[in-house]
């Protein structure tokens, strides 16, 4: 299968793509894609294409992009995905950009912070709620979900998502409401207060996390103080 | 460049489970540290590891036992990994998993209520703590959740995306005498230099930063990026590694290299099979066209699928000359899969379009953990002083061949263990100045060629004719990762025996005037000092 694919190269100004053809088998992933790319710039002594990646399977979050205006994971994008053959790779548009298809995500990390997602005392560990957790616990932080979230932008107060999934770990095991004192104080005002409830987040998760179920957990236990 | 003189703060490199599990003790014991690495714990390797922790947790009244444990680690291991560390690693293994489930992580629980144990390699008894197949990612989860906390109470500062560049030195303290050095009989000159820093550059502003504290705890990973595909992250590229071995870092045991029995191609490098299928009862069989040979099983009544890893891999490397091997999952019941091995059904699907419910997997064996290392000893100090290793970079706990399960275990608890040693620094004042040696640029693209010729003849099966070759071949190359190579060369010419996961065709007899670690230096420049 052959692939034309254009990459934003934004460092340079005027940004610009770079644009190349690419022909693989339709399993390759984009992330496949891309490293070939490198390894023949590489030989060539020619720029490569800026991105990361960890794991190539699913499960490190590093490779996240858009793909043809899509935020996608690069290592789970595949080429048969794309039939007419064209792929466009860019940042993601709501993180500080670094360079080529590299953001800093580092807005992610923050939000978790600002909304206490760390247990305040003694964890109750209920294997009525495990499963529930482990998903809270699957999250990747891969920072999809906050692009596709009419209001979340970088830098500002509002946490996104995120807050709510890896949120509900930390309610639901809990030793006593006492703990989530705090929690729940800051997760209505960063989180809460500003979700508009759009669940664009919900369908682009590329953990396959159940965010809306999560999402109405946590509301539960951090804003009405519900056992979950 | 930036100075930060993080006053008596302990420096840790690498943030993966090792990297955590010392941030999170320093903390305990009210020392603050600095966690540096190149990519964002969330991406490190750990949260790839998929089929558990090992610890004899004894709750299948199966008469399990630390001793039981240390002894099938150190057997496996063919007798040269350290043996106190070992039997230290082994005695705290049921702590640290209860410590990880008092952090929140999710394992899977029995029908008792306790953490669920399975069975894997090596192993007679179910000892394997698990999380689905998801293990890794769901321990560091609970750790990351942990250390957000002390970076809350300003205990523990996260400086992601930051690459280690060199190491800094000062002067030696008189009074602190590196306990590593009392086990390296072998090494005559001991290192008189201090460790007391990194210096390390942000990869998306390239600012470079000189970082001075009270010591370094070096947690990046396995050797990965020196070879050409294997299970592991790109994001662990032994680049921190080849610079300390330039620097006269002492390594061990760089010969053994674990190749996983079951992996698949896939996105350019090795997709793994976990261990876990095996202990859920997934079975190995070669299809000769006519009927299924279930080989493992035929000549290991015993253990069959679960042998140790060096020796599944040399069956199926040998197996695979003549026929196709495969893993079949299909017998399995469904809700084994859907609660035990979900992760792995899904990337199975997703990855290679295939049903595990259904049809069987074609594998091969490939390169998965690194059994080699920085040198330490018991205490996880190396030869410098103030300068301690812990985790996969760290060559300690697995001698010749690591049992499945033990690297999660050798993580947590090196981790801890190495900070637990680094307080003897912490109330030492920083020193004022401290020099470091500017590293080489190493020519582009030399680091493929260095992969290429690794890649190619240290593979499951080995002989001295081909790897003298690569020898040669390494010496038109200049970087310090080529000296490194070499020395991984000289160490497995050096070995004329076959051991754990070191096995040579012209060699292929155990033999006991080897049974002791190989170590590796750089002396005077680039040559590798006596491999033994
Ligand atoms: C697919 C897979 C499955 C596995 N499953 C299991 C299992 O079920 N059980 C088990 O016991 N083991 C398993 N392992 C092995 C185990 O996961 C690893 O050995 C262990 O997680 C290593 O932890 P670590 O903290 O030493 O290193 P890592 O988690 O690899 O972390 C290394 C850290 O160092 C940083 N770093 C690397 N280079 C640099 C640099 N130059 N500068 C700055 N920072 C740097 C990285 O960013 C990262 O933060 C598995 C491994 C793989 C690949
Ligand atoms: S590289 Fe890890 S999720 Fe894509």
């Amino acid at each position: 299968m052959k692939v034309k694919v254009n990459v934003l190269k934004k460092q340079i100004s005027p940004s610009h793509y770079l644009t190349f053809e690419y022909e693989g088998e339709p399993d390759d992933s984009v992330a496949k894609l891309l490293r070939y790319y490198n390894e023949e710039a590489l030989s060539r002594g020619d720029e490569q294409i800026a991105w990361e990646c960890g794991c190539m399977i699913n499960k490190c979050g590093a490779c996240a992009m858009r793909i043809n205006g899509v935020p996608r994971l690069a290592c789970s994008s595949f080429l048969y995905e794309y039939e007419e053959g064209k792929i466009i790779l860019e940042p993601l548009s709501k993180f500080p950009h670094v360079k080529d298809l590299i953001t800093d995500r580092s807005a992610v990390f923050e939000a978790l912070k600002r909304v206490n997602v760390y247990h305040a005392g003694p964890v109750h560990q209920d294997e009525k709620n495990l499963e529930s957790r482990f998903e809270s616990a699957s999250c990747l932080n891969c920072g999809c979900c906050l692009e596709v979230c009419p209001n979340f932008n970088s830098g500002q107060n509002y946490t996104g998502a995120v807050a709510a999934v890896n949120g509900y770990r930390i309610a639901a095991a809990a030793d006593g409401k006492a703990q989530l004192k705090e929690m729940r104080k800051a997760y209505a005002k960063h989180y809460y207060e500003g979700c508009g409830i759009s669940l664009a987040c919900h369908d682009i998760c590329p953990a396959g996390i159940p965010v809306e179920d999560l999402i109405s957990r946590s509301n539960a236990a951090l804003v009405w103080g519900r056992r979950v | 460049m930036d100075i930060i003189s993080a006053d008596n703060k302990i420096i840790i490199i690498g943030a993966g489970l090792a990297g955590l599990s010392a941030a999170i003790t320093l903390a305990k014991e009210g020392v603050d540290s600095v966690l540096i690495s190149s990519h964002p714990s969330e991406r490190a390797q750990s949260v790839m590891a998929e089929g558990g922790i090992n610890a004899a947790l004894n709750t299948k009244g199966e008469g399990d036992s630390s001793e039981k444990h240390f002894e099938e680690t150190f057997k496996a291991g063919r007798f040269i990994a350290d043996e106190k560390a070992v039997r230290e690693m082994t005695a705290a293994a049921p702590d640290v998993v209860k410590e990880l489930e008092s952090h929140g992580v999710c394992f899977n629980r029995d029908e008792n209520g306790n953490i669920d144990l399975r069975n894997f390699g090596g192993q007679k008894y179910k000892r394997t703590a698990f999380a689905k197949s998801d293990s890794g990612k769901q321990i560091m989860t609970a750790l990351i959740d942990e250390v957000r906390r002390l970076e809350v109470e300003g205990k523990v500062e996260r400086l992601s995306s930051h690459d280690f560049v060199t190491l800094l030195f000062s002067d030696g303290d008189k009074q602190l005498v590196s306990s590593a050095a009392d086990n390296a009989d072998e090494i005559s000159d001991r290192d008189k230099r201090r460790c007391t820093g990194a210096l390390v550059r942000n990869r998306y502003t390239g600012e470079t930063i000189k970082l001075i504290g009270s010591a370094v705890i070096m947690a990046v990973g396995g050797l990965h990026g020196l070879f050409e595909n294997t299970t592991g992250s790109l994001t662990d590229t032994g680049e921190a590694a080849a610079e300390l071995f330039r620097l006269g870092v002492t390594f061990a045991d760089l010969e053994f290299i674990q190749y996983h029995p079951t992996t698949v191609s896939s996105g350019g490098k090795r997709m793994l099979i976990s261990e876990a299928a095996r202990g859920e009862g997934g079975r190995l069989f070669a299809d000769t066209g006519k009927d299924r040979i279930y080989f493992m099983e035929e000549k290991y009544p015993e253990l069959g699928n679960l042998m140790p890893r060096d020796v599944t891999s040399r069956e199926i490397f040998f197996m695979r000359k003549k026929y196709p091997v495969y893993l079949d999952m299909s017998d399995l019941p469904e809700e084994i899969i859907d609660k035990k091995l979900a992760g792995l059904a899904r990337d199975c699907a997703k990855y290679l379009k295939k049903d595990i419910k259904k049809e069987p997997v074609e594998v091969a064996p490939g390169i998965h953990y690194f059994m080699g290392g920085i040198y330490t000893g018991a205490d996880h100090e190396t030869e410098i002083k103030g300068l301690f290793a812990a985790g996969e970079c760290c060559a300690l706990y697995h001698g010749a061949n690591r049992l499945g399960g033990n690297s999660l275990l050798g993580a947590v608890y090196g981790g801890k263990k190495a900070a637990l040693s680094a307080l003897r620094y912490a109330n030492v004042k920083c020193t004022p100045y401290a020099y470091y040696e500017e590293p080489p640029v190493s020519p582009a693209g030399e680091i493929t060629a260095v992969r290429r010729i690794l890649s190619d003849v240290l593979g499951v099966v080995r002989n001295g004719e081909a790897m003298r070759a690569a020898l040669q071949e390494l010496e038109s190359l200049s970087s310090k990762e080529a000296d490194f190579a070499r020395a991984f060369l000289q160490c497995a010419l050096f070995r004329e025996e076959s051991r754990g996961a070191h096995f040579r065709e012209d060699f292929p007899e155990e033999r006991d005037e080897y049974r002791r670690r190989s170590i590796a230096k750089v002396v005077q420049g680039v040559s590798v000092d006596h491999p033994f």
